[in-house]
């Protein structure tokens, strides 16, 4: 089976008006197979969104080769092989949460009644059902970010991009947020690259945590969590799960980096 | 409550200009004052400035003397109409143009760079140059009449603000919205469709405001530069003109302007209250 995401060697430079270039990215190497979660943490500015970014072809790599299913990036996003959620939920305003959820099913001309029920079969997933008919506005926080998720559910794809999803939510919240994307994810099967800031939610969520460094972003250990499969919230209370908590903070610290600001330790 | 609060704000400010006039009328002299040959203060006799119920009142007489001529409010009512029909015309030409105008200079940047000074600029050519260009244009397409040249003339005023507020809108989509539907692999068209336009419309509305605005003044002055008959600008001419012994006639067709301007507004309100999915965000933020 062709992993989910390959990418080798990429590096990928930006350039800063009047500040010659930022290096955000050298030689990354990282396979995620087919259905594995895989996280990628580091203090901020290590380049964890601009990974995500160019698996997602929302930009360009300087150098390396990347690709998804076993095709170019492009052609992935052209034929919709990943979904994608941000920090911010990114809903339309004048959509409801129905009709934000239908949003890539509408642009991608799939028939009305199968959309309905796809968009039924998503609310009921992410626990909105009731919500239907309501505005982006009249939601919390928590609830956005869950139409987003579902939003990116909605082609069924084999990969999930996910940039902070959780970052804005409080700690119950996104502790619950956790619990149904574990659950989300056994369900549908996918792959799914997750940025985050916290090293439990990284743990409790992944089979891999890949530790980044910043300047010039690289990957400096990754960390196999090995805690089964379906987790619940006695995953969070057990001494394996502290062990590997540990051990990917070790992990951050041990960087050669000049400081770990911005990673939380809860 | 809070919806009729407007309407009864706006009553007030038209009793208070009335209740200026009259004030004005009762204590300034009525041959105004003159200060070194410069007239500061107008007269406030009541020939150059009526009693309000005068206005009124010569709304129910006649125009004419003669006998079998209609009162003057319906001739102000037939002009204000044939005025407003122009005005409708000229507007829906303006939100074209300057939708499409728009979505050019969103879709290109170098025709934002090479359009926005023009769009501006256009706006600094008075519509009495104007006028004769125009109908000289027209003159040479068969069928082509005088209303028509009023209504492009007006439109050219009505496109500015649309093109300038839709120009705004259909640029304040948020990166990530952006990046969300080119993450979904769809073209410009769609992008456009789903997002910028939907997106535009809470700078829409307020352009189209504006629109009917300058679509009503600009069908008023041309129809006094074209020389058109039937609207509230000739009649206005004429009236003042014509009647230096029966100086309330000339506000029955200011009425009439006031009047098409009122209902064109209530008209784009309407149609703001239809697009009001899209305007929450000026709801909540
Ligand atoms: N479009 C861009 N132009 C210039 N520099 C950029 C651009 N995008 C990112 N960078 C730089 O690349 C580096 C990595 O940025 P990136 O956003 O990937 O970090 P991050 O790990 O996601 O940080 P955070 O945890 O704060 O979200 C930073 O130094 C940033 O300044
Ligand atoms: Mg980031």
């Amino acid at each position: 089976m062709t992993d989910a995401v390959t990418v080798s060697a990429v590096g990928k430079t930006f350039a800063v008006a009047n500040r010659g270039t930022v290096v955000a990215l050298e030689d990354i190497n990282l396979v995620v197979a087919p259905g594995e979660f895989v996280s990628l943490i580091g203090p901020s500015g290590c380049g964890k969104s601009t990974l995500l970014r160019l698996i997602a072809d929302l930009d360009q790599p300087s150098t390396g080769t990347l690709s998804v299913f076993g095709k170019t990036a492009r052609q992935a996003r052209t034929d919709q092989d990943y979904g994608i959620a941000f920090q911010q939920a990114g809903l339309l305003a004048w959509r409801t949460v129905a009709e934000n959820v239908e949003l890539p099913l509408q642009l991608h001309r799939v028939a009305k009644p199968t959309r309905r029920a796809r968009v039924a079969e998503l609310l009921e997933l992410v626990g909105l059902t009731d919500f239907a008919d309501r505005y982006p506005d009249q939601l919390s926080g928590g609830m956005q970010q869950r139409v987003a998720i579902a939003r990116s559910l909605a082609e069924s794809p084999g990969l999930l991009l996910m940039d902070e999803p959780f970052g804005a939510l409080d700690e119950m919240t996104r502790e619950r947020m956790q619990n149904e994307l574990v659950r989300i994810r056994h369900e549908t099967g996918a792959a799914v690259v997750f940025v985050t800031h916290s090293i439990p939610e990284a743990v409790f969520l992944s089979d891999r945590v890949v530790v980044m460094s910043p300047r010039p972003g690289r990957i400096v250990d990754v960390v196999s969590v090995e805690l089964g499969g379906e987790r619940g919230d006695e995953v969070r209370e057990a001494s394996a799960f502290f062990a590997r908590v540990s051990a990917v903070r070790e992990a951050l610290h041990g960087a050669p980096a000049k400081g770990v600001r911005g990673v939380e330790n809860r | 409550m809070t919806r009729a609060r407007p309407i009864i704000l706006g009553a007030v400010g038209v009793l208070l200009i009335g209740a200026l006039w009259e004030l004005y009328k009762a204590i300034a002299p009525a041959t105004g004052v003159v200060i070194g040959g410069v007239t500061v203060l107008p007269r406030s006799s009541d020939l150059a400035m009526p009693h309000i119920a005068t206005m009124f009142l010569r709304l129910g007489q006649p125009v004419l003397g003669d006998p079998g001529s209609p009162p003057l409010w319906l001739a102000v009512l037939q002009a204000a109409g044939f005025t407003l029909g122009i005005a409708a015309v000229s507007w829906v030409i303006g939100v074209v143009v300057g939708m499409l105008l728009a979505i050019l200079m969103q879709r290109f940047r170098t025709a934002e760079s090479a359009l926005a000074p023009w769009v501006i600029l256009s706006q600094t050519v008075p519509i009495i140059a104007l006028a004769p260009l125009v109908s000289g244009f027209g003159s040479q397409i068969p069928g082509w009449q005088d209303w028509m040249s009023v209504a492009v003339i007006a439109s050219y005023l009505a496109f500015f603000p649309v093109s300038i507020g839709a120009l705004r809108g259909l640029s304040s989509p948020e990166v990530a919205h952006v990046e969300l539907l080119h993450s979904y692999a769809v073209g410009w068209w769609k992008t456009l469709v789903r997002l910028r336009l939907p997106a535009s419309v809470p700078y829409l509305v307020p352009a189209l405001r504006l629109a009917a605005a300058s679509a009503v003044i600009g069908t008023v002055v041309a129809e006094v530069s074209i020389g058109l008959e039937g609207g509230v600008g000739r009649m206005m001419i004429e009236f003042a003109s014509a009647s230096s012994g029966d100086p309330a006639k000339p506000f029955g067709p200011i009425f009439g302007a006031i009047a098409i301007g009122l209902v064109s507004a209530g008209i784009v309100a309407l149609l703001g209250l239809f697009l009001r999915r899209y305007r929450r965000s000026e709801a909540t933020s």
